[in-house]
């Protein structure tokens, strides 16, 4: 255990493997120092599990109709009650994780490569294209992002995949301002200037050496915004525009739920409650990832 | 100190900035109108269909099609469609047959009183509480107003608002409850300012605000939950980084009260970049009406849209966007220029 520890933390490692192994251990050791990051990192895991193991820990189908079990409250022979139409709250809840889920992994996987590019060719080509590129980023940031999101789907009409392409347009514009911000930082550094005088084209100095350095910033971000995705996809499906029934998604089982709020609570809580435990989550682990990865920050 | 040597020069570079400001915001207003279009475009209902009918003939159909100027070119149609905006032309909702603008300037004031109630309380609270946060880093203040704001960040703001309705208004009955105003009450006060509080109180009818006041409570202080998270957050930062300047240790060795170093000195300086941060919460309240109207069935802009939305009523939707996008977009302009305006650094 302790040649491990000291094998991750030589001096001198012995090769480009062992050094970024040695950085790591070095970041989880003081991520490890804040409890509350932790804390983050446990939701979220605990996100992923749920999601993953959805059909194993559902005690009912999240779709199966029992209408003489309907609005039933917590705990009459099920464990957070029943909704209208007799479905099983828990299980829809447990279901509903892998629609988040699935939410918060689409938008990223179209989100961050797009801003990315943006960032780090307006930034390293400088001059006309980083003016016209920064112009069509000011006027996405410019716009309040549930209103854009509305908009589109309400052109492309409403649906999971759709809501989800919706959010990623009005995802990506800070991406790309933060790479954009990175790349101007690093581009005069010596290491480029030599890379280039090897001959090395400018896509492949972008590709190589500007974008590895951008990604520790760009995680940070990623992680403090998916607690707003969650909120946005959830606000979509709240007003009917996101996932559409009988798919559990927590937004919209709290709209469903919100017709006899005053009479059966629990069928508009329960979901809310998971829709903020998660994105509590989502904010802990983002707090903390900054605290270890972009100290300039704090 | 340079502002006495070089006047002309300054104020010369000053015009130039501001020329730049302003250059940029109908750079940033032309993307919008092009957003707005676009959407317009590739909508799946078909507008011609849509205005004569299924079972028009084929003459007439091509007949309407060129009388909407759908057969022009792309890039000609968006110049009608900047012109017909920029005259304040909409289009009319199908769900209500007016004017999207007419229908707009009457349901924006319940909007923009709800949204400044919220920011009101955001930052009345919020920036004492980031003061004194900063003040006592890492003391029990400083905790409790970080745990709050983060509860504030990742609540979902329309299941608050359900919950506040369940709580206040079912259970304890503190609040009056969802719309704004009792119906009673409702158009007993000709309006002003369009804003209900406002003119009851002008008008001395305190029955009336009274009502009114506890319809809107609950949904402010929703609201102002959002704004006084990220305000008192931002306030902490920004008095943090100016307490660390070299000024501060200077005020402090002329022997002046922490109190006074903070609020006379430090305060004063973190205030410039906190105007921005109010104009962008300001700006996110508005946002944040879309979903907390429909909640709490308050008749503004945000329910405005919801409603065209679930009707398909495409010209109120993208009006109501346009709108919206337009109140950004000014704030931003406004927060830009106060900045300038506050800090001689930036000129």
């Amino acid at each position: 255990m302790s040649s491990r520890r000291e094998w991750l933390l030589a001096e001198t490692p012995g090769s480009r493997m062992q050094a970024r192994l040695g950085q790591a251990y070095l970041r989880w050791l003081s991520f490890r120092e804040n409890p509350l990051a932790l804390a983050g990192l446990g939701l979220v895991l605990l996100l992923v599990a749920i999601a993953v193991l959805a059909p194993w820990l559902s005690p009912h189908s999240p779709l199966e109709q029992d209408l003489a079990r309907r609005l039933l409250p917590p705990g009459s022979g099920s464990l957070l009650g029943t909704d209208e139409l007799g479905r099983d709250i828990s299980s829809r809840i447990l279901y509903g994780a892998r629609t988040t889920l699935v939410i918060v992994a689409l938008v990223i996987v179209l989100v961050a490569p797009v801003g990315l590019a943006v960032g780090t060719v307006a930034g390293y080509a400088g001059g006309f294209v980083d003016g016209a590129l920064m112009r069509v980023t000011d006027v996405f940031l410019a716009f309040p992002r549930l209103i854009l999101a509305l908009a589109f789907v309400s052109a492309i009409g409403p649906g999971l995949i759709n809501a989800i392409v919706a959010i990623a347009c009005t995802a990506w514009p800070p991406y790309a301002r933060i790479a954009r911000a990175e790349t101007l930082t690093i581009k005069n550094s010596e290491f480029i200037a030599a890379a280039r005088l090897q001959g090395a084209s400018p896509l492949r100095i972008i590709w190589s050496h500007v974008v590895p350095l951008c990604t520790s910033s760009l995680v940070v971000r990623v992680t403090l915004d998916m607690a707003g995705i969650i909120l946005t996809a959830a606000g979509l499906g709240f007003l009917g525009l996101g996932a559409q029934p009988p798919l559990p998604e927590w937004g919209a089982m709290i709209s469903s739920g919100r017709k006899f709020v005053l009479d059966q609570w629990w069928v508009a809580t329960m979901p809310g409650i998971a829709i903020f435990v998660v994105s509590l989550g989502f904010n802990l682990l983002g707090d903390g990832l900054r605290d270890v990865l972009d100290p300039k920050q704090t | 100190m340079s502002s006495r040597s070089g006047l002309p020069a300054q104020a010369a570079v000053h015009a130039f900035s501001a020329f730049g400001i302003v250059a940029q915001t109908a750079a940033t207003f032309a993307g919008l109108l092009l957003i707005t279009f676009l959407i317009g475009r590739v909508l799946p209902i078909d507008p011609v269909l849509a205005a004569v009918g299924e079972r028009a003939s084929a003459d007439v159909y091509e007949k309407v099609r060129v009388e909407l100027g759908l057969n022009l070119p792309l890039h000609v149609q968006f110049w009608n469609y900047a012109v017909k905006v920029l005259h304040g032309d909409l289009g009319r909702s199908v769900l209500t047959a007016n004017p999207v603008l007419t229908d707009i300037r009457r349901v924006f004031p319940a909007t923009l009183e709800l949204a400044t109630l919220g920011t009101l309380i955001g930052v009345l609270l919020g920036v004492p509480i980031g003061v004194v946060a900063a003040a006592r880093r890492g003391g029990f203040i400083d905790r409790v107003a970080r745990v709050f704001a983060l509860f504030g960040y990742s609540v979902p703001i329309f299941w608050l608002g359900l919950m506040g309705l369940l709580l206040f208004y079912a259970r304890l009955g503190w609040v009056l409850g969802p719309g704004r105003i009792d119906v009673a009450y409702d158009e007993v006060v000709a309006p002003l300012t369009g804003a209900l509080l406002v003119d009851s109180a002008l008008r001395g009818e305190w029955e009336v605000f009274r009502n009114a006041l506890g319809h809107i409570v609950l949904p402010a202080a929703v609201l102002g939950w959002l704004s006084l998270a990220y305000i008192s957050r931002m306030t902490r930062s920004f008095l943090l980084a100016e307490l660390g300047e070299e000024y501060v240790t200077t005020a402090r060795v002329k022997g002046l009260s922490e109190w006074r170093v903070i609020v006379r000195h430090a305060l004063r300086n973190a205030l410039v970049p906190l105007v921005t941060v109010i104009a962008l919460s300001y700006a996110t309240l508005l946002e944040g009406s879309v979903l907390t109207e429909t909640v709490f069935a308050w008749p503004g802009l945000g329910m405005y849209i919801t409603n065209s939305l679930l009707s398909a009523d495409m010209n109120a939707v993208l009006g109501g966007t346009l709108v919206v996008g337009c109140v950004f977009i000014g704030l931003n302009l406004l927060s830009d220029l106060v900045y300038r305006l506050v800090d001689p650094r930036v000129r």
